[in-house]
């Protein structure tokens, strides 16, 4: 099989489990064989392209023509590739995880359920895979609106709530800003396919580059940042798989993959720097950064306090990016994956404390280290490592970021990043302190269900192994950065 | 058949037009919808070909009985003529299968054979107007689709079609006189009623009153009937109270080819840079769409009752298309006719489901329609997408006219107007959420004994429709680039 074909196979795999976990909708235990089988097959057609692409080749396939002179079509590039393998993976251990907490809490729709969470991996395929613009916006605007029925779950009135806040913001930014983005670019560039250095480059001129820049960056709402990021907080109305794997994994991480996929292959690195377009870019960024870690400090609520976490480690990615030095576009890329596994393991966390405990307030956890020992000490390394602190991989990527900003001399950029690691060991530590040196309260539990505690005890060993060994990432990073 | 393919043009419209009296002598309802499904499959085949035929060889000259132009009709089909002519007969080819049971249901069977021939009426009159090439010919065949469709939409089970259908029949009789007044001004004034032979001649006369005043007279008339903002008054109770298969055939056909009818006088009778260059007819459209935007999708976001949102849907919509129009440039002109294909299959699809759900629950009000994704997930499925393809989401036909007009609007050096089309369509997602939310998130009221469940003949023509609208949202090449090469031939035309 051609690896252009592996590709369009990467993105039929999700639609055609869609298909199977329908079918197979009334037999809980066959469907959720579908789930964990397709999840399976999808990593492993991802996992094979690594060679390939590492080796500089760039499959492409067409699926079809949309628009006069613009094909739907797919391209597989390190970072594309890099944001694959992420979803990939995670989907896998988080259907385990899945498994234990649909059936532990006794959700209702869970048919439903596993099959837009298929759909939002095969939408983050395709944004992944993306060939030109126009294809990531299509898929981009597609995982949108699959992901709704997972945000609004429960069907009540507070679902009701999360999911207008949560479309109004995503639909809203997309329409308004990202779409004028892509076909300004069209009518100026006369294509939409990503290319090596910019297909901007050359094209543009300093004022109009920052106002085409805050289009796409503000209309990109999936990133969070700063005014648009209040859907996140607004998304944790859903199931905790839910919040996990796609609001600190498919989801947010479209957002900020699109961000670095766009400074690096439509407007160019070099071609932005030179234009000075993307200083303002920097400070939202920053703002956004600290502000969102202030934000997280004062939530008692545990998921609130994690999605605002997330606003915050988005804002790492969209600085990295707007530095416009090699070692920091790395680290961005490299970024993609620490918070990734980090920040699941956090979510993981939450959700199997609330379906062993029904606690969701970070004052109710004191002493829940005794009862839920491998719980709270995976939530330990997860914390730990956002924080940036070695044996877990955070570090690896803020080493490459805080490089990226000695390159840049951007010392704006350099103390958002030390007031925000300040400001997340404030506001994870005294979970960590309390959940191990207080008494415990309120009634004995133990444990949440197995498939729970192996899916987060898995990331949690993750984050370690991507510290100890870095290189496959790594590589993939430095490729994007052009290293 | 390769025998008749010359006269394509004549058979289109006479087919129809003879099976009418036909099915009147049959008076059986069965009959009456055999014979309407052939003429809509003959006539999806004819439009078929003849766009292929146009689309290849150039634009089609017919002369009615041989009569040479410009003394006799002549039939003068280009490319966005029998465009215009497929969506119509596209639409009743999916329409005219889901009418047999809905049509029993809603109409009764005593009056059912008279459906069928008022239908196939009103297709002659929409067929027939996107093909003549003569100015009181098309006056003819806007009564015939006009009294047909008065007459369907007076059939409705709620009692207050009637008053709809009366506000319709005396707002769109002033539209059809206002119409043949302007027409007969330019025949005053030039001796012939021929497009082709008017365009020549009222180059020489433009400065003339007469000529003003028919422009006027004409924008006037058939803005009524195509519910050009604010004329559009007739349209919510017409669209809302007509029966299902009527709202849907009417809603996607029957605008747009009034649509039609003025870019035809505008393109290819009174010349483009008279109509927008000397004259300001484009900022007027402009001013008018942009209010219809927002305050007709404002206006749907209030609405109780799925049919009548969808109706101040459709004026919003149709916004969309004038304002292409009123852009006056080839992009804006090909993006008005792609939405007015796109907008028609998007429309036809969710009225063709919300007559499921009218069928089956016996109301499209809110309140029936609460917890209706439980109930009819398929249906409410279907309304939801076709509802995407209304905000214009990537992926449905909608996406098309966001694409193209924008695209039209920064082209022009207009940013604003695209600004009006994005910000727009966040007022449209407030619309579809309406449902959304009322389908998914409200409790089914207390069940009512034994519903009749939907036959197929209806969900399968409606399905297919709604798939139709993702095909083209996702492969929209083929009806962009016909719409495209009808707005250069229209431009090529006018110059």
């Amino acid at each position: 099989m051609s690896l252009a074909q592996l590709a369009l196979l990467a993105l039929a795999v999700p639609f055609a489990g869609i298909a199977l976990i329908v079918a197979a909708g009334r037999h809980p235990n066959l469907r959720e064989t579908a789930t964990f089988a397709t999840a399976i097959t999808l990593f492993f057609i991802v996992l094979s392209l690594a060679p390939a692409v590492l080796a500089g080749e760039r499959p492409r396939a067409v699926l079809f023509e949309m628009l006069p002179g613009l094909d739907l079509a797919l391209e597989v590039e390190p970072l594309g590739w890099l944001f694959a393998a992420i979803a990939s993976t995670l989907w896998v251990v988080s259907t385990a995880y899945s498994i234990g907490y649909m059936r532990g809490n006794q959700e209702g729709h869970q048919t439903r359920f596993y099959a837009c969470f298929a759909a939002a991996i095969g939408a983050a395929i395709g944004i992944a895979f993306a060939g030109n613009v126009l294809t990531m916006f299509v898929f981009y605007e597609a995982l949108t609106l699959v992901t709704y029925p997972l945000v609004t779950h429960h069907g009540d009135e507070e679902a009701r709530r999360g999911g207008r806040v949560y479309l109004s913001y995503l639909i809203g930014t997309s329409i308004v800003f990202l779409l004028p983005a892509v076909i300004w670019t069209w009518l100026a560039a006369g294509s939409l396919d990503f290319r090596v250095g910019g297909l901007l480059a050359g094209q543009l001129e300093s004022g109009t580059a920052a106002i085409l820049l805050a289009l796409y960056m503000f209309g990109i709402g999936k990133a969070a940042l700063m005014p648009f990021h209040r859907w996140l907080p607004a998304a944790m109305v859903a199931p905790t798989p839910v919040s996990a794997l796609l609001h600190a994994v498919a989801v947010v991480k479209a957002g900020v993959f699109a961000v670095v996929k766009v400074v690096v292959y439509v407007f160019g690195v070099d071609s932005l720097a030179a234009l000075g377009g993307a200083e303002w870019l920097t400070a939202v960024a920053a703002f956004t950064i600290v502000a969102a870690s202030v934000v997280a400090l004062a939530a008692d609520n545990l998921k609130r306090r994690l999605a605002y976490s997330t606003v915050s480690q988005l804002g790492y990615i969209v600085l990295a990016a707007s530095l416009l030095t090699p070692l920091a576009v790395a680290g961005a890329a490299l970024h993609l994956v620490a918070h990734a596994f980090s920040k699941i393991t956090l979510f993981f966390v939450a959700g199997a404390i609330y379906t062993a405990a029904h606690k969701t307030l970070v004052s109710q956890l004191d002493g829940i280290g005794r009862r839920m020992p491998w719980t709270m000490g995976a939530f330990t390394v997860g914390a730990l490592s956002l924080i940036g602190i070695p044996p877990f991989v955070g570090v690896v990527s803020k080493w490459y970021i805080l490089q990226g900003v000695v390159q840049a001399q951007s010392w704006v950029a350099g103390a958002a990043l030390l007031a925000s690691t300040l400001l997340n060991a404030a506001y994870f530590l005294p979970i960590v302190h309390a959940a191990y040196f207080k008494e415990p309260t309120g009634e004995p539990h133990g444990e949440a269900p197995l498939p729970m505690v192996i899916a987060l005890t898995l990331t949690a060993a993750g984050t370690v192994a991507l510290f100890l060994f870095p290189g496959l990432p790594l590589a993939f990073a430095r490729s994007v950065a052009g290293m | 058949m390769s025998s008749l393919s010359p006269h394509f043009p004549a058979l289109l419209v006479v087919v129809p037009l003879i099976s009418a009296p036909l099915i009147v002598l049959m008076r059986s309802g069965l009959a009456g919808w055999i014979a309407s499904l052939g003429v809509a499959i003959a006539a999806l085949a004819m439009a078929g070909s003849l766009l292929a035929q146009v689309l290849l060889e150039g634009t089609i000259s017919y002369a009615m009985g041989s009569w040479p132009p410009p003394w006799g009709i002549e039939y003068r089909i280009d490319a966005m003529g029998a465009f215009v002519a497929l969506l119509v007969s596209l639409i009743a080819f999916f329409v005219v299968p889901y009418c047999r049971r809905s049509v029993l249901a809603e109409v009764g069977e005593e009056r059912e054979y008279l459906f069928y021939a008022l239908l196939m009426m009103c297709l002659c009159g929409l067929l027939g107007m996107a093909l003549t090439g003569d100015a009181f010919n098309l006056f003819v065949f806007l009564e015939i689709s006009s009294l047909s469709s008065y007459a369907l939409i007076a059939l409705g089970r709620d009692r207050r079609a009637l008053t709809a259908a009366v506000r319709y029949l005396l707002l769109g009789t002033v539209g059809a006189t206002l119409y043949v007044i302007g027409v007969g001004m330019l025949y005053l004034a030039t001796g012939t009623l021929n497009f082709a032979d008017l365009a020549p001649r009222l180059t020489a006369l433009e400065d003339t009153r007469a000529v003003h005043a028919a422009l006027a007279f004409i924008t006037v008339g058939i803005g009524l009937k195509l519910a050009l903002f604010p004329l559009h008054a007739w349209l919510p109770g017409a669209y809302t109270y007509a029966p299902s298969a009527v709202s849907a055939f009417l809603a996607a056909t029957a605008t747009k080819v009034s649509i039609y009818v003025l870019i035809r006088i505008y393109y290819s009778v009174l010349g483009p840079r008279f109509v927008f260059a000397d004259l300001p007819v484009g900022e007027l459209l402009i001013a008018l769409s942009v209010a219809a935007l927002f305050i007709a999708s404002a206006v749907a976001i209030a609405q109780r009752d799925l049919k009548r949102l969808l109706a101040y849907s459709s004026i919003g919509q149709i916004g969309y298309i004038t304002l292409g129009l009123g852009l006056a440039t080839e992009a804006g002109l090909a993006a008005s006719l792609a939405h007015v294909f796109n907008h028609g299959i998007s429309k036809g699809a969710v009225f063709l489901v919300a007559g499921m759900m009218a069928f089956h629950l016996g109301s499209t009000r809110f309140e029936a329609l609460a917890g209706v994704g439980r109930t009819m997930p398929l249906a409410s499925f279907a309304v939801a997408l076709g509802g995407l393809s209304l905000i214009g989401v990537p992926g449905t036909a909608g996406f098309a006219r966001k694409w193209l007009l924008v695209s039209a609007a920064l082209e022009a050096g207009r940013p604003w107007i695209a600004a009006a089309v994005l910000l727009s369509s966040l007022l449209a997602v407030a619309y579809v959420w309406r449902f959304v939310e009322c389908a998914y998130f409200s409790e089914p009221p207390e069940p009512v004994a034994a519903r009749a469940p939907v036959p197929l003949s209806m969900m399968g023509p409606a399905l297919a429709l709604t798939a139709l609208v993702i095909a083209a949202g996702l492969h929209a090449s083929p009806v962009l680039e016909t719409a495209a090469a009808a707005a250069a031939g229209l431009m090529e035309a006018g110059r």
